[in-house]
């Protein structure tokens, strides 16, 4: 089940929400949408849903056309919008089943669908308490639970994992990862570990428009910048601070090093190079050579904060 | 705008449902109705033992004058609180068209008006029992209670798509129902040439037209053409979204 989306635009009176983006995206991807907030994750997403019509450009879900079809797609998408809007005064089965129905599932699937939901989404304990009783984390639960009820090709999410406590959001994590593999699903979100934890795809939004896109470990290796390494050694009388210095400039490659702290025989160093040099494996032969003592040696890698950050300011 | 051939009852079933068990599980609908009956009870009992008249005139008098406050009340949260709680977002993103979301609120609605007038055929029979009136304007009267009731649902149920905010939804329609049942009482105040216009227009006048007990076909037409053109004015107001 592919999404198709070629050159949307979405204009809020004079201001450009989403200025020309396109991008498909194919079974089995998780793509994750990053970006600022009012970066216009939200409004694509919207627009996918057939919530929304933008000022111009065309999404197809399945090469069907969200304004031709719209039926038909909405039919294939399960969504769960932001803040998770939910019935309050309605209980947790009796919200399914209405989900089910408009979905038009069929009379005899609905209770096994139910049944089904509850125990994929764990929640047997609260199947017949009012959704205005559950907590935030059930809640969510209970979002995701109507947006999976018709079995949908495609999942919208907009930040499926806001509110829960660690465990849950490992729990959704899991459970989108899973679901991810048979079907084609979008989801948004600020936090950054989550993309890693989650999607094989992701696409940086900001301003409204698409500023990188491909895997996390795509996008950690075309933005790493200069090569920074800290190491950690404990100088002696045979060592002293000063001396090593010296030889930490001498490895290929360094453009800099220097000191960072010292304290009684512990010293850090920083060493910096030049982009794409790896300096872990001559530092420890230095050090084995010289003699040094290494308590640490950690090499700076390029994290999604990184590039998110570079991406996203200006 | 949504092809009446496409609708499905499925659909409009579902939401109604969903919307009577919303109105009876909280308790908005008990108190609403309490206070209606309490209204129109205290002055057909006050007719009946201080007159001395076993007539329904009384009822049929007074329930357009609480419609005005009752239709907001009953319509107001239909849609301006799927909006204030973004479970509009949720329902227009199923494959539901506009139109079916609004006619399941609306038969919702006019159910909950049904179900009200319900314990007024106690009334009914108290009369039936003490006197002998005449059982035909009482039929029609009914029966133009719950078409005037319809058109003001349907305006309270536009008047509820424009806003999220109930209070403001019950205040627009409180107005619009206010124009249409004073129509035909400012007559006098009209230039000449516009009297049987403005008349035509009020809700009133056609509604005492079918109490009086006469079915009349321009009555029905009002009544049908104003229904409609209110519930067609909700549809697009919550298409609105879409331009």
């Amino acid at each position: 089940m592919s999404i198709t989306v070629r050159n949307l635009t979405k204009l809020y009176g004079e201001q450009k929400a989403i200025d020309d983006i396109s991008f498909d995206v194919k079974t089995g991807e998780i793509l994750g949408f990053l970006g600022p907030n009012g970066a216009g994750k939200t409004t694509t997403m919207k627009i996918i849903t057939c919530y929304m019509p933008p000022t111009a450009g065309s999404v197809d879900v399945d090469g069907l056309n969200i304004f031709d079809h719209s039926l038909e797609v909405r039919r294939k998408i399960g969504y769960l919008p932001e803040m998770n809007p939910l019935y309050l005064d309605m209980n947790v089965i009796d919200y399914l089943e209405y989900s089910a129905r408009l979905h038009g599932i069929n009379g005899g699937r609905i209770q096994q669908r139910i049944k089904e939901m509850v125990h994929v989404c764990g929640l047997e304990d609260v199947r017949h308490k009012d959704i205005g009783e559950l907590s935030k984390g059930y809640r969510q639960r209970v979002g995701l639970a109507q947006a999976m009820i018709h079995e949908p090709d495609v999942l919208v999410m907009d930040e499926p994992t806001s509110g829960l406590d660690p465990n849950q959001i490992v729990e959704i994590r899991n459970l989108i990862r899973q679901l991810g593999r048979a079907k084609t699903v979008i989801l948004s979100t600020h936090i950054l570990s989550e993309v890693q934890a989650t999607c094989n795809r992701v696409l940086i939004i900001n301003e409204g428009k698409i500023v990188a896109d491909g895997s996390p470990e795509q996008l950690q290796a075309e933005f790493r910048g200069a090569e920074t390494l800290t190491l950690e050694i404990r100088s002696s009388a045979a060592n002293p601070v000063d001396q090593i210095l010296p030889r930490l400039r001498t490895l290929t490659g360094v453009t800099q090093a220097t000191l960072l702290t010292h304290s009684g025989d512990q010293s850090r160093f920083e060493v910096h190079a030049d982009k794409g040099t790896d300096l872990r494996e001559p530092a420890f032969r230095l050090a084995v050579a010289e003699g040094w003592v290494l308590l640490e040696l950690h090499r700076k890698t390029t994290t999604l904060e990184d590039v998110f950050h570079k991406l996203t300011t200006s | 705008m949504t092809a009446l051939s496409g609708i499905r009852f499925s659909n409009i079933t579902t939401i109604f449902r969903r919307e009577i068990r919303s109105y009876f599980n909280s308790p908005v609908a008990y108190v609403v109705i309490v206070v209606f009956l309490a209204i129109i009870g205290w002055f057909f009992t006050s007719s009946l033992f201080l007159a001395n008249v076993a007539s329904l005139r009384t009822l049929f008098e007074l329930v357009p004058f609480v419609y005005l406050f009752f239709i907001p009340a009953i319509t107001m949260r239909l849609l301006a609180e799927e909006k204030k709680t973004g479970t509009l977002e949720l329902l227009a993103t199923k494959p539901v068209s506009d139109i079916e979301i609004i006619l399941g609120k609306f038969l919702a609605a006019w159910t909950l008006l049904g179900a009200t007038l319900l314990p007024t055929l106690l009334y009914l029979a108290t009369i039936l029992v003490l006197g002998s009136p005449d059982v035909g304007p009482i039929i029609t009267g009914y029966i133009g209670l719950l078409l005037m009731g319809a058109v003001y649902i349907g305006i309270g149920l536009f008047a509820s798509s424009l806003t999220e905010n109930q209070i403001v939804a019950f205040i627009v329609s409180f107005l619009i129902i206010l124009a249409f049942f004073m129509l035909d009482k400012v007559l006098m105040y009209a230039p000449e040439g516009f009297v049987s216009t403005l008349e035509f227009l009020g809700a009133d006048y056609h509604y005492s037209n079918i109490a009086r007990g006469v079915i009349d076909s321009r009555d029905l037409i009002y009544f049908f053409s104003l229904l409609g053109f209110s519930l067609l004015l909700a549809t697009t107001s919550l298409e609105r979204r879409k331009w």
